[in-house]
Protein backbone atom coordinates (compact mmCIF):
# COMPACT_ATOMS: atom_id res chain seq x y z
CA UNK A 1 0.00 0.00 0.00
CA UNK A 2 1.70 3.31 -1.16
CA UNK A 3 -1.59 5.12 1.06
CA UNK A 4 -3.74 4.32 3.52
CA UNK A 5 -6.98 5.79 4.28
CA UNK A 6 -5.60 7.44 7.37
CA UNK A 7 -3.13 9.54 5.48
CA UNK A 8 -5.96 9.91 2.62
CA UNK A 9 -7.88 11.80 5.55
CA UNK A 10 -4.74 13.64 6.61
CA UNK A 11 -3.95 14.77 3.07
CA UNK A 12 -8.21 15.89 2.76
CA UNK A 13 -7.03 17.86 5.67
CA UNK A 14 -4.58 19.92 4.28
CA UNK A 15 -6.41 20.44 1.07
CA UNK A 16 -9.02 21.66 2.79
CA UNK A 17 -11.95 19.11 1.72
CA UNK A 18 -14.35 17.37 2.89
CA UNK A 19 -14.96 14.11 2.04
CA UNK A 20 -17.70 11.48 3.07
CA UNK A 21 -16.80 7.48 4.22
CA UNK A 22 -17.22 6.16 1.22
CA UNK A 23 -15.21 8.90 -0.93
CA UNK A 24 -12.13 8.12 1.89
CA UNK A 25 -11.99 4.33 0.44
CA UNK A 26 -12.42 5.32 -2.96
CA UNK A 27 -9.67 7.56 -3.16
CA UNK A 28 -7.55 5.49 -1.02
CA UNK A 29 -7.68 2.97 -3.76
CA UNK A 30 -7.33 5.63 -6.75
CA UNK A 31 -4.54 6.94 -5.32
CA UNK A 32 -2.52 4.12 -4.37
CA UNK A 33 -3.26 2.88 -8.45
CA UNK A 34 -2.14 6.12 -9.76
CA UNK A 35 0.96 6.54 -7.04
CA UNK A 36 1.92 2.79 -7.53
CA UNK A 37 2.23 3.90 -11.62
CA UNK A 38 4.03 6.66 -10.89
CA UNK A 39 6.86 4.65 -8.87
CA UNK A 40 7.81 4.15 -12.59
CA UNK A 41 9.91 7.59 -12.47
CA UNK A 42 12.36 5.82 -10.17
CA UNK A 43 14.22 4.16 -12.91
CA UNK A 44 15.06 7.11 -14.43
CA UNK A 45 18.48 8.70 -13.28
CA UNK A 46 18.13 12.38 -12.58
CA UNK A 47 21.02 13.16 -10.39
CA UNK A 48 22.42 15.47 -13.07
CA UNK A 49 19.64 17.17 -14.42
CA UNK A 50 18.19 20.27 -13.82
CA UNK A 51 14.29 20.11 -12.81
CA UNK A 52 12.45 22.28 -15.40
CA UNK A 53 9.78 24.59 -13.71
CA UNK A 54 8.87 26.19 -16.86
CA UNK A 55 9.27 26.33 -20.83
CA UNK A 56 11.46 29.30 -21.60
CA UNK A 57 11.87 31.46 -24.26
CA UNK A 58 14.79 34.63 -24.71
CA UNK A 59 13.43 37.52 -23.02
CA UNK A 60 15.02 39.86 -20.54
CA UNK A 61 14.73 39.48 -17.13
CA UNK A 62 12.34 42.45 -16.31
CA UNK A 63 10.58 42.67 -20.05
CA UNK A 64 7.21 40.86 -18.53
CA UNK A 65 7.29 43.74 -16.27
CA UNK A 66 4.44 46.39 -17.56
CA UNK A 67 5.19 50.19 -17.33
CA UNK A 68 4.69 51.47 -13.62
CA UNK A 69 2.16 53.28 -14.32
CA UNK A 70 -1.43 53.27 -12.70
CA UNK A 71 -4.16 51.45 -14.63
CA UNK A 72 -8.03 51.88 -13.55
CA UNK A 73 -8.56 48.38 -11.08
CA UNK A 74 -11.90 46.18 -11.15
CA UNK A 75 -13.53 48.30 -8.69
CA UNK A 76 -15.22 47.28 -5.45
CA UNK A 77 -18.65 46.73 -6.64
CA UNK A 78 -17.92 44.39 -9.57
CA UNK A 79 -14.92 42.39 -7.22
CA UNK A 80 -17.44 41.51 -4.86
CA UNK A 81 -20.75 40.81 -6.98
CA UNK A 82 -19.70 37.17 -6.96
CA UNK A 83 -19.34 36.77 -3.55
CA UNK A 84 -21.77 34.74 -1.67
CA UNK A 85 -22.14 36.91 1.39
CA UNK A 86 -20.99 40.76 1.53
CA UNK A 87 -21.35 43.99 3.29
CA UNK A 88 -19.93 47.39 3.52
CA UNK A 89 -17.79 46.54 0.77
CA UNK A 90 -15.95 43.72 2.20
CA UNK A 91 -16.42 40.08 1.78
CA UNK A 92 -18.12 38.44 4.98
CA UNK A 93 -17.22 34.86 6.65
CA UNK A 94 -17.95 33.22 9.72
CA UNK A 95 -16.98 34.83 12.42
CA UNK A 96 -13.21 33.66 13.13
CA UNK A 97 -12.72 36.07 16.54
CA UNK A 98 -14.67 35.93 19.05
CA UNK A 99 -15.47 39.12 21.51
CA UNK B 1 -21.36 27.06 -54.59
CA UNK B 2 -22.56 30.17 -52.87
CA UNK B 3 -22.56 30.64 -49.10
CA UNK B 4 -26.01 30.63 -47.71
CA UNK B 5 -27.45 30.54 -44.71
CA UNK B 6 -28.90 26.68 -44.11
CA UNK B 7 -25.11 25.51 -44.91
CA UNK B 8 -24.11 27.15 -41.98
CA UNK B 9 -22.76 24.10 -41.30
CA UNK B 10 -20.34 23.92 -44.10
CA UNK B 11 -19.19 27.55 -44.07
CA UNK B 12 -15.57 28.23 -43.84
CA UNK B 13 -14.05 31.57 -42.95
CA UNK B 14 -13.37 32.90 -46.30
CA UNK B 15 -17.10 31.81 -47.04
CA UNK B 16 -18.75 33.84 -44.35
CA UNK B 17 -16.16 36.52 -45.87
CA UNK B 18 -17.57 36.60 -49.09
CA UNK B 19 -21.10 36.14 -48.40
CA UNK B 20 -21.06 38.97 -46.38
CA UNK B 21 -19.48 40.96 -49.27
CA UNK B 22 -21.52 39.67 -52.01
CA UNK B 23 -24.65 40.21 -49.59
CA UNK B 24 -25.61 36.63 -49.80
CA UNK B 25 -26.42 37.50 -46.00
CA UNK B 26 -25.97 40.04 -42.93
CA UNK B 27 -23.95 39.13 -40.63
CA UNK B 28 -27.02 39.69 -38.24
CA UNK B 29 -28.98 37.01 -40.40
CA UNK B 30 -26.06 34.55 -40.33
CA UNK B 31 -26.02 35.17 -36.36
CA UNK B 32 -29.72 34.74 -36.39
CA UNK B 33 -29.93 31.78 -38.30
CA UNK B 34 -26.52 30.32 -36.14
CA UNK B 35 -28.14 30.68 -32.85
CA UNK B 36 -31.50 28.78 -33.89
CA UNK B 37 -29.47 25.47 -35.43
CA UNK B 38 -27.71 25.53 -32.31
CA UNK B 39 -30.55 26.01 -30.03
CA UNK B 40 -32.63 23.18 -32.39
CA UNK B 41 -29.27 20.90 -32.85
CA UNK B 42 -27.75 21.28 -28.88
CA UNK B 43 -30.11 18.92 -27.41
CA UNK B 44 -28.56 15.84 -29.27
CA UNK B 45 -25.38 16.66 -27.96
CA UNK B 46 -25.53 19.08 -25.28
CA UNK B 47 -22.11 20.74 -26.27
CA UNK B 48 -23.27 24.04 -25.75
CA UNK B 49 -24.08 25.21 -22.05
CA UNK B 50 -25.32 28.81 -22.44
CA UNK B 51 -25.80 30.74 -25.86
CA UNK B 52 -25.83 34.39 -25.55
CA UNK B 53 -28.16 35.25 -28.35
CA UNK B 54 -27.90 39.59 -26.92
CA UNK B 55 -24.36 39.79 -27.19
CA UNK B 56 -24.22 38.10 -30.09
CA UNK B 57 -26.78 39.76 -32.06
CA UNK B 58 -25.11 43.38 -30.64
CA UNK B 59 -21.14 42.07 -32.16
CA UNK B 60 -23.28 41.30 -35.51
CA UNK B 61 -25.02 44.61 -36.01
CA UNK B 62 -21.58 46.50 -35.00
CA UNK B 63 -19.90 43.86 -38.30
CA UNK B 64 -22.90 45.07 -40.33
CA UNK B 65 -22.57 48.89 -39.89
CA UNK B 66 -18.67 48.73 -40.23
CA UNK B 67 -19.49 46.80 -43.67
CA UNK B 68 -22.43 49.48 -44.29
CA UNK B 69 -20.08 52.20 -43.71
CA UNK B 70 -16.97 50.62 -46.11
CA UNK B 71 -14.84 50.02 -43.28
CA UNK B 72 -12.32 46.58 -42.48
CA UNK B 73 -14.91 45.10 -40.36
CA UNK B 74 -11.95 41.99 -39.12
CA UNK B 75 -10.76 39.45 -40.00
CA UNK B 76 -13.37 37.46 -38.09
CA UNK B 77 -15.91 39.30 -39.44
CA UNK B 78 -19.31 37.86 -38.68
CA UNK B 79 -18.27 34.64 -38.02
CA UNK B 80 -20.17 32.60 -35.81
CA UNK B 81 -17.92 30.88 -32.74
CA UNK B 82 -18.25 29.34 -29.68
CA UNK B 83 -16.22 30.08 -26.73
CA UNK B 84 -15.08 27.08 -23.61
CA UNK B 85 -16.30 27.47 -20.74
CA UNK B 86 -13.12 28.04 -18.58
CA UNK B 87 -12.59 31.22 -20.23
CA UNK B 88 -14.23 34.50 -19.30
CA UNK B 89 -16.83 35.94 -20.47
CA UNK B 90 -17.66 39.33 -19.03
CA UNK B 91 -21.82 39.29 -17.96
CA UNK B 92 -22.16 36.20 -19.32
CA UNK B 93 -22.13 33.38 -17.11
CA UNK B 94 -19.04 31.49 -16.98
CA UNK B 95 -19.22 27.87 -15.46
CA UNK B 96 -16.00 25.79 -16.12
CA UNK B 97 -18.31 22.60 -16.32
CA UNK B 98 -18.25 22.99 -12.26
CA UNK B 99 -21.37 23.37 -9.62
CA UNK B 100 -19.09 25.61 -7.71
CA UNK B 101 -19.55 28.20 -10.33
CA UNK B 102 -23.16 27.67 -11.62
CA UNK B 103 -24.02 31.26 -10.78
CA UNK B 104 -20.41 33.23 -11.43
CA UNK B 105 -21.05 35.97 -13.74
CA UNK B 106 -17.04 36.93 -14.50
CA UNK B 107 -16.81 40.77 -14.37
CA UNK B 108 -13.84 41.39 -17.26
CA UNK B 109 -13.52 39.47 -20.44
CA UNK B 110 -10.23 37.26 -21.20
CA UNK B 111 -7.78 38.42 -23.76
CA UNK B 112 -8.50 36.39 -26.43
CA UNK B 113 -11.74 36.87 -26.03
CA UNK B 114 -11.34 41.04 -26.39
CA UNK B 115 -9.36 40.16 -29.73
CA UNK B 116 -11.83 37.73 -31.12
CA UNK B 117 -15.06 40.47 -30.96
CA UNK B 118 -12.45 43.47 -31.95
CA UNK B 119 -11.89 41.39 -34.95
CA UNK B 120 -15.57 40.81 -35.73
CA UNK B 121 -15.81 37.24 -34.40
CA UNK B 122 -19.66 36.48 -33.06
CA UNK B 123 -19.89 35.01 -29.77
CA UNK B 124 -22.50 32.61 -29.60
CA UNK B 125 -21.94 30.74 -26.23
CA UNK B 126 -19.81 28.97 -24.13
CA UNK B 127 -19.55 25.54 -24.40
CA UNK B 128 -19.47 21.93 -21.92
CA UNK B 129 -16.52 20.78 -20.86
CA UNK B 130 -15.01 18.28 -18.02
CA UNK B 131 -15.26 20.11 -14.90
CA UNK B 132 -12.55 22.89 -14.35
CA UNK B 133 -10.40 21.21 -17.61
CA UNK B 134 -10.01 17.85 -16.02
CA UNK B 135 -10.98 15.19 -18.16
CA UNK B 136 -10.56 12.86 -21.42
CA UNK B 137 -14.31 12.07 -22.02
CA UNK B 138 -16.35 15.70 -21.19
CA UNK B 139 -17.90 13.19 -19.04
CA UNK B 140 -16.54 14.94 -15.80
CA UNK B 141 -18.92 18.01 -16.24
CA UNK B 142 -21.91 18.88 -13.42
CA UNK B 143 -23.54 19.63 -16.30
CA UNK B 144 -23.98 16.44 -18.60
CA UNK B 145 -21.26 15.03 -20.70
CA UNK B 146 -21.63 15.83 -24.39
CA UNK B 147 -22.16 13.45 -27.34
CA UNK B 148 -19.83 12.86 -30.31
CA UNK B 149 -21.85 13.91 -33.05
CA UNK B 150 -20.28 11.17 -35.13
CA UNK B 151 -21.66 8.44 -32.73
CA UNK B 152 -24.09 10.02 -30.50
CA UNK B 153 -23.26 7.18 -28.13
CA UNK B 154 -19.90 8.02 -27.54
CA UNK B 155 -17.72 10.81 -25.85
CA UNK B 156 -16.24 13.61 -27.98
CA UNK B 157 -13.33 13.37 -25.93
CA UNK B 158 -11.95 16.19 -23.51
CA UNK B 159 -11.75 18.57 -21.79
CA UNK B 160 -12.63 20.72 -24.29
CA UNK B 161 -15.06 18.34 -25.80
CA UNK B 162 -18.16 20.44 -26.25
CA UNK B 163 -15.61 23.06 -28.30
CA UNK B 164 -15.18 20.10 -30.63
CA UNK B 165 -18.50 18.94 -31.05
CA UNK B 166 -19.69 22.31 -31.62
CA UNK B 167 -17.47 22.40 -34.49
CA UNK B 168 -18.01 19.17 -35.68
CA UNK B 169 -21.59 19.12 -35.37
CA UNK B 170 -22.11 22.38 -37.59
CA UNK B 171 -23.36 24.62 -34.99
CA UNK B 172 -20.50 26.90 -34.94
CA UNK B 173 -17.99 27.97 -37.28
CA UNK B 174 -14.68 27.72 -34.79
CA UNK B 175 -14.45 27.45 -31.33
CA UNK B 176 -11.82 28.61 -28.93
CA UNK B 177 -10.93 25.13 -26.30
CA UNK B 178 -8.00 24.77 -23.84
CA UNK B 179 -5.33 22.16 -23.91
CA UNK B 180 -3.28 21.31 -20.44
CA UNK B 181 -2.38 17.61 -21.32
CA UNK B 182 -4.22 17.57 -25.02
CA UNK B 183 -7.60 18.88 -24.28
CA UNK B 184 -7.47 20.29 -27.35
CA UNK B 185 -6.38 17.04 -29.94
CA UNK B 186 -7.90 14.51 -28.39
CA UNK B 187 -11.46 15.84 -28.55
CA UNK B 188 -10.47 17.06 -32.32
CA UNK B 189 -9.51 13.89 -33.16
CA UNK B 190 -12.59 12.21 -31.61
CA UNK B 191 -14.82 14.22 -33.52
CA UNK B 192 -12.88 14.31 -36.55
CA UNK B 193 -12.01 18.35 -37.23
CA UNK B 194 -8.61 20.17 -36.89
CA UNK B 195 -7.65 21.19 -33.30
CA UNK B 196 -4.41 22.87 -32.50
CA UNK B 197 -2.43 23.55 -29.39
CA UNK B 198 -0.05 26.57 -29.69
CA UNK B 199 3.60 26.98 -28.48
CA UNK B 200 3.41 27.76 -24.70
CA UNK B 201 3.11 31.40 -24.63
CA UNK B 202 1.87 31.96 -27.74
CA UNK B 203 -1.69 32.90 -26.21
CA UNK B 204 -2.39 34.87 -23.33
CA UNK B 205 -3.83 32.87 -20.57
CA UNK B 206 -5.54 36.32 -19.08
CA UNK B 207 -9.26 34.87 -18.64
CA UNK B 208 -8.40 31.19 -18.53
CA UNK B 209 -9.54 29.46 -15.54
CA UNK B 210 -6.13 28.27 -14.00
CA UNK B 211 -6.08 24.61 -14.34
CA UNK B 212 -2.19 23.72 -14.30
CA UNK B 213 -0.09 27.26 -15.21
CA UNK B 214 3.01 25.89 -16.41
CA UNK B 215 0.76 23.62 -18.92
CA UNK B 216 -1.99 25.63 -20.06
CA UNK B 217 -2.62 26.97 -23.51
CA UNK B 218 -5.81 28.37 -25.28
CA UNK B 219 -6.11 26.54 -28.58
CA UNK B 220 -8.57 26.83 -32.27
CA UNK B 221 -11.19 24.07 -33.49
CA UNK B 222 -12.31 24.37 -37.17
CA UNK B 223 -12.90 22.39 -39.51
CA UNK B 224 -9.89 23.45 -41.58
CA UNK B 225 -6.57 24.12 -40.75
CA UNK B 226 -6.82 27.49 -42.72
CA UNK B 227 -9.81 28.27 -40.34
CA UNK B 228 -7.76 27.22 -37.03
CA UNK B 229 -4.74 29.18 -38.53
CA UNK B 230 -6.90 32.49 -39.14
CA UNK B 231 -8.14 32.02 -35.35
CA UNK B 232 -4.87 31.49 -33.89
CA UNK B 233 -3.57 34.79 -35.93
CA UNK B 234 -6.15 36.58 -34.17
CA UNK B 235 -5.78 35.42 -30.65
CA UNK B 236 -1.78 35.00 -30.78
CA UNK B 237 0.68 37.66 -29.46
CA UNK B 238 2.22 39.52 -26.59
CA UNK B 239 -0.25 41.04 -24.01
CA UNK B 240 1.14 42.55 -21.13
CA UNK B 241 -1.70 41.15 -18.81
CA UNK B 242 -0.47 37.68 -19.03
CA UNK B 243 3.28 37.84 -18.26
CA UNK B 244 4.37 34.22 -19.43
CA UNK B 245 2.62 35.64 -23.06
CA UNK B 246 5.57 35.17 -25.60
CA UNK B 247 6.75 38.45 -27.37
CA UNK B 248 7.87 36.90 -30.09
CA UNK B 249 6.57 38.38 -33.68
CA UNK B 250 3.01 36.55 -34.70
CA UNK B 251 3.81 35.39 -38.63
CA UNK B 252 0.85 36.01 -41.04
CA UNK B 253 0.57 31.82 -40.86
CA UNK B 254 -2.14 32.17 -43.87
CA UNK B 255 0.52 32.84 -46.18
CA UNK B 256 2.38 29.36 -45.47
CA UNK B 257 -0.62 27.54 -46.19
CA UNK B 258 1.02 26.87 -49.88
CA UNK B 259 1.82 23.19 -50.12
CA UNK B 260 5.65 23.69 -50.46
CA UNK B 261 6.42 20.36 -48.17
CA UNK B 262 9.02 18.26 -50.68
CA UNK B 263 11.67 17.99 -48.93
CA UNK B 264 10.23 18.47 -45.54
CA UNK B 265 11.62 15.92 -42.95
CA UNK B 266 9.51 14.20 -40.90
CA UNK B 267 9.99 11.74 -37.88
CA UNK B 268 7.86 9.25 -36.69
CA UNK B 269 8.78 8.51 -33.17
CA UNK B 270 9.10 5.05 -32.63
CA UNK B 271 7.62 4.98 -29.14
CA UNK B 272 4.10 6.72 -30.39
CA UNK B 273 3.22 3.21 -32.29
CA UNK B 274 3.42 0.76 -29.98
CA UNK B 275 0.60 -0.46 -28.65
CA UNK B 276 -1.92 1.33 -30.69
CA UNK B 277 -5.61 0.26 -31.51
CA UNK B 278 -5.32 -1.48 -35.19
CA UNK B 279 -7.13 0.31 -37.20
CA UNK B 280 -6.17 4.05 -35.77
CA UNK B 281 -2.32 2.71 -36.08
CA UNK B 282 -3.59 1.91 -39.92
CA UNK B 283 -5.20 5.00 -40.90
CA UNK B 284 -2.19 7.14 -39.55
CA UNK B 285 0.11 4.57 -41.70
CA UNK B 286 -2.18 5.19 -44.46
CA UNK B 287 -1.98 9.08 -43.86
CA UNK B 288 1.92 8.64 -43.50
CA UNK B 289 2.23 7.20 -46.85
CA UNK B 290 0.12 10.73 -48.37
CA UNK B 291 3.30 12.93 -46.91
CA UNK B 292 5.60 10.59 -48.57
CA UNK B 293 3.49 10.66 -51.82
CA UNK B 294 3.70 14.58 -51.30
CA UNK B 295 7.71 14.51 -51.10
CA UNK B 296 8.16 14.64 -47.22
CA UNK B 297 11.34 12.55 -46.27
CA UNK B 298 10.14 10.86 -43.28
CA UNK B 299 12.25 8.51 -41.60
CA UNK B 300 11.90 6.40 -37.55
CA UNK B 301 12.98 8.58 -34.23
CA UNK B 302 13.14 7.83 -30.88
CA UNK B 303 11.99 9.64 -27.89
CA UNK B 304 12.90 7.41 -25.15
CA UNK B 305 11.68 9.23 -22.34
CA UNK B 306 7.76 8.88 -23.65
CA UNK B 307 7.21 6.32 -21.44
CA UNK B 308 7.77 8.34 -18.21
CA UNK B 309 5.39 11.27 -19.65
CA UNK B 310 2.21 10.21 -17.83
CA UNK B 311 3.99 9.96 -14.21
CA UNK B 312 5.76 12.43 -15.25
CA UNK B 313 2.53 14.71 -15.88
CA UNK B 314 0.03 13.36 -13.67
CA UNK B 315 2.50 14.79 -10.51
CA UNK B 316 3.09 18.06 -12.38
CA UNK B 317 -0.73 18.83 -13.36
CA UNK B 318 -1.90 17.52 -10.29
CA UNK B 319 0.50 19.61 -8.13
CA UNK B 320 -0.29 22.87 -9.95
CA UNK B 321 -4.21 22.10 -10.21
CA UNK B 322 -4.33 21.89 -5.97
CA UNK B 323 -3.03 25.30 -5.94
CA UNK B 324 -4.65 27.31 -8.60
CA UNK B 325 -8.27 25.21 -7.20
CA UNK B 326 -7.58 26.76 -3.83
CA UNK B 327 -9.34 29.95 -4.76
CA UNK B 328 -13.05 27.82 -4.67
CA UNK B 329 -13.14 28.45 -0.87
CA UNK B 330 -17.14 29.69 -0.34
CA UNK B 331 -15.55 32.94 0.00
CA UNK B 332 -15.34 34.91 -3.50
CA UNK B 333 -17.17 32.79 -6.08
CA UNK B 334 -21.08 32.44 -5.42
CA UNK B 335 -21.39 29.14 -4.16
CA UNK B 336 -20.71 28.47 -0.11
CA UNK B 337 -21.92 25.62 2.29
CA UNK B 338 -23.04 26.95 5.32
CA UNK B 339 -21.34 26.18 8.22
CA UNK B 340 -20.96 27.84 12.15
CA UNK B 341 -16.38 28.64 11.57
CA UNK B 342 -14.65 29.30 8.51
CA UNK B 343 -12.70 26.12 8.30
CA UNK B 344 -15.86 24.24 7.99
CA UNK B 345 -17.32 26.66 5.78
CA UNK B 346 -14.21 26.14 3.39
CA UNK B 347 -14.31 22.11 3.69
CA UNK B 348 -18.05 22.31 3.53
CA UNK B 349 -17.76 24.14 0.41
CA UNK B 350 -14.95 22.23 -1.52
CA UNK B 351 -16.41 19.37 -0.32
CA UNK B 352 -19.62 19.56 -1.96
CA UNK B 353 -18.61 21.68 -5.05
CA UNK B 354 -15.85 19.57 -6.35
CA UNK B 355 -16.88 16.65 -8.47
CA UNK B 356 -14.92 13.24 -8.00
CA UNK B 357 -12.14 13.75 -11.00
CA UNK B 358 -11.39 17.37 -9.61
CA UNK B 359 -11.31 15.62 -6.08
CA UNK B 360 -8.52 12.98 -7.01
CA UNK B 361 -6.75 15.81 -8.44
CA UNK B 362 -6.40 18.09 -5.68
CA UNK B 363 -5.61 15.20 -2.98
CA UNK B 364 -3.41 13.59 -5.45
CA UNK B 365 -1.31 17.29 -5.82
CA UNK B 366 -1.38 17.86 -2.62
CA UNK B 367 0.17 14.50 -1.22
CA UNK B 368 2.82 15.19 -3.97
CA UNK B 369 3.80 18.63 -2.41
CA UNK B 370 3.01 17.56 1.33
CA UNK B 371 6.03 17.58 3.83
CA UNK B 372 8.47 15.08 3.09
CA UNK B 373 7.16 13.48 -0.25
CA UNK B 374 8.14 17.32 -2.49
CA UNK B 375 11.33 15.90 -3.69
CA UNK B 376 10.59 12.71 -4.74
CA UNK B 377 7.41 13.37 -6.41
CA UNK B 378 7.49 17.17 -7.60
CA UNK B 379 10.71 17.77 -8.04
CA UNK B 380 11.70 14.26 -9.82
CA UNK B 381 8.52 15.36 -11.67
CA UNK B 382 10.34 18.41 -13.13
CA UNK B 383 13.30 16.37 -13.82
CA UNK B 384 11.59 14.24 -15.89
CA UNK B 385 10.05 16.71 -17.75
CA UNK B 386 13.28 18.25 -18.73
CA UNK B 387 13.90 14.99 -20.19
CA UNK B 388 11.21 14.78 -22.28
CA UNK B 389 11.73 18.48 -23.41
CA UNK B 390 15.26 17.06 -24.30
CA UNK B 391 14.47 14.67 -26.02
CA UNK B 392 12.38 16.60 -28.44
CA UNK B 393 15.37 19.11 -28.57
CA UNK B 394 17.30 16.32 -29.64
CA UNK B 395 14.62 15.47 -32.76
CA UNK B 396 14.25 18.84 -33.89
CA UNK B 397 17.73 18.50 -34.78
CA UNK B 398 16.88 16.39 -37.06
CA UNK B 399 13.72 16.60 -38.23
CA UNK B 400 11.27 19.13 -39.23
CA UNK B 401 8.38 18.39 -37.84
CA UNK B 402 7.43 14.73 -35.66
CA UNK B 403 3.98 12.95 -36.87
CA UNK B 404 2.31 10.91 -34.11
CA UNK B 405 -1.25 9.23 -33.22
CA UNK B 406 -3.25 11.13 -31.60
CA UNK B 407 -4.54 8.70 -29.11
CA UNK B 408 -4.61 5.25 -28.52
CA UNK B 409 -8.25 4.34 -29.91
CA UNK B 410 -10.74 5.98 -31.45
CA UNK B 411 -13.88 7.81 -29.23
CA UNK B 412 -15.18 5.16 -26.85
CA UNK B 413 -18.84 4.52 -25.16
CA UNK B 414 -19.88 6.89 -23.10
CA UNK B 415 -19.37 5.33 -19.48
CA UNK B 416 -16.68 2.71 -20.39
CA UNK B 417 -13.72 3.88 -19.17
CA UNK B 418 -15.23 6.11 -16.05
CA UNK B 419 -14.54 3.70 -12.68
CA UNK B 420 -10.92 3.42 -13.94
CA UNK B 421 -9.04 7.03 -13.86
CA UNK B 422 -5.26 5.26 -14.46
CA UNK B 423 -6.81 3.76 -17.79
CA UNK B 424 -7.97 6.92 -18.70
CA UNK B 425 -5.21 9.10 -17.49
CA UNK B 426 -2.69 6.45 -19.26
CA UNK B 427 -4.47 7.36 -22.62
CA UNK B 428 -3.30 10.69 -22.48
CA UNK B 429 -0.06 9.34 -23.27
CA UNK B 430 0.59 10.78 -26.93
CA UNK B 431 -0.66 14.21 -26.11
CA UNK B 432 0.66 15.23 -22.61
CA UNK B 433 4.23 15.21 -23.85
CA UNK B 434 3.96 18.42 -26.66
CA UNK B 435 2.37 20.30 -23.35
CA UNK B 436 5.08 19.12 -20.87
CA UNK B 437 7.63 20.21 -24.03
CA UNK B 438 5.87 23.53 -24.31
CA UNK B 439 6.30 22.84 -28.54
CA UNK B 440 3.32 23.81 -30.54
CA UNK B 441 1.20 20.70 -31.93
CA UNK B 442 -1.82 19.66 -33.58
CA UNK B 443 -4.63 17.22 -34.66
CA UNK B 444 -5.78 16.93 -38.33
CA UNK B 445 -8.40 14.62 -39.44
CA UNK B 446 -6.88 10.98 -41.17
CA UNK B 447 -9.76 9.23 -42.00
CA UNK B 448 -12.53 7.10 -40.49
CA UNK B 449 -12.90 3.76 -39.36
CA UNK B 450 -14.89 0.96 -40.37
CA UNK B 451 -17.56 1.92 -37.86
CA UNK B 452 -17.50 5.88 -38.67
CA UNK B 453 -15.13 7.32 -35.81
CA UNK B 454 -12.96 9.72 -36.97
CA UNK B 455 -9.16 9.35 -36.01
CA UNK B 456 -6.73 12.25 -35.73
CA UNK B 457 -3.05 12.81 -36.93
CA UNK B 458 -1.02 14.90 -34.35
CA UNK B 459 1.56 17.28 -35.74
CA UNK B 460 4.43 18.12 -33.40
CA UNK B 461 6.71 21.42 -34.59
CA UNK B 462 9.74 23.21 -33.01
CA UNK B 463 8.55 26.60 -30.19
CA UNK B 464 7.10 28.45 -32.80
CA UNK B 465 7.29 26.75 -35.85
CA UNK B 466 3.14 26.87 -35.93
CA UNK B 467 3.68 28.21 -39.72
CA UNK B 468 5.94 24.42 -40.63
CA UNK B 469 3.31 22.76 -38.61
CA UNK B 470 0.46 24.64 -40.15
CA UNK B 471 2.07 24.06 -43.86
CA UNK B 472 2.51 20.59 -43.41
CA UNK B 473 -1.32 19.96 -42.53
CA UNK B 474 -2.64 22.37 -44.58
CA UNK B 475 -0.87 20.16 -47.65
CA UNK B 476 -1.78 16.58 -45.79
CA UNK B 477 -5.78 17.68 -45.49
CA UNK B 478 -5.34 18.83 -49.30
CA UNK B 479 -3.77 15.81 -50.45
CA UNK B 480 -5.76 13.43 -48.11
CA UNK B 481 -9.17 14.76 -49.06
CA UNK B 482 -10.38 15.28 -45.27
CA UNK B 483 -11.49 18.59 -45.61
CA UNK B 484 -14.31 19.82 -44.19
Amino acid sequence: MKITEKEVRYVADLANLQLADAEIGRLAKDLDEILSHIDALNELDTSNVEPMAQVLYDAEETATLRADVEQPPLGNEAALANAPLAGNGYYKVPRVIER
Amino acid sequence: MSASLTGLASLSIPEVKKGLANGDFTAVELARSALELAEKENPKTNAYLLLCPERALAAAQKVDQKLAAGEDAGALAGVPLAVKDVIVTKGVRTTCGSRLLEHYIPPYDATAVIRLEQAGGIILGKTNCDEFAMGSSNENSAYGPVRNPAALDRVPGGSSGGSAAVVAQGTAVVALGSDTGGSVRQPASFCGVVGVTPTYGRVSRFGLVAFASSLDHIGPFGRTVQDAALLLQTIAGRDERDSTSAFAPVPNYVAYLDGRVAGMKIGLPREYFEGLASESGDLIRKGIEVLKQLGCEVREISLPVTKYAVPCYYIIATAEASSNLARYDGVRYTTRADSETLSDMYRATRGQGFGAECKRRIMLGTYVLSHGYYDAYYLKAQKVRALIAEDFRKAFAEVDAIVAPVSPSPAFKIGEKIDDPLEMYLSDIYTITGDLAGIPCMSVPCGKTSEGLPVGMQILARHFDETGMFRLADAFEKAGGFAG
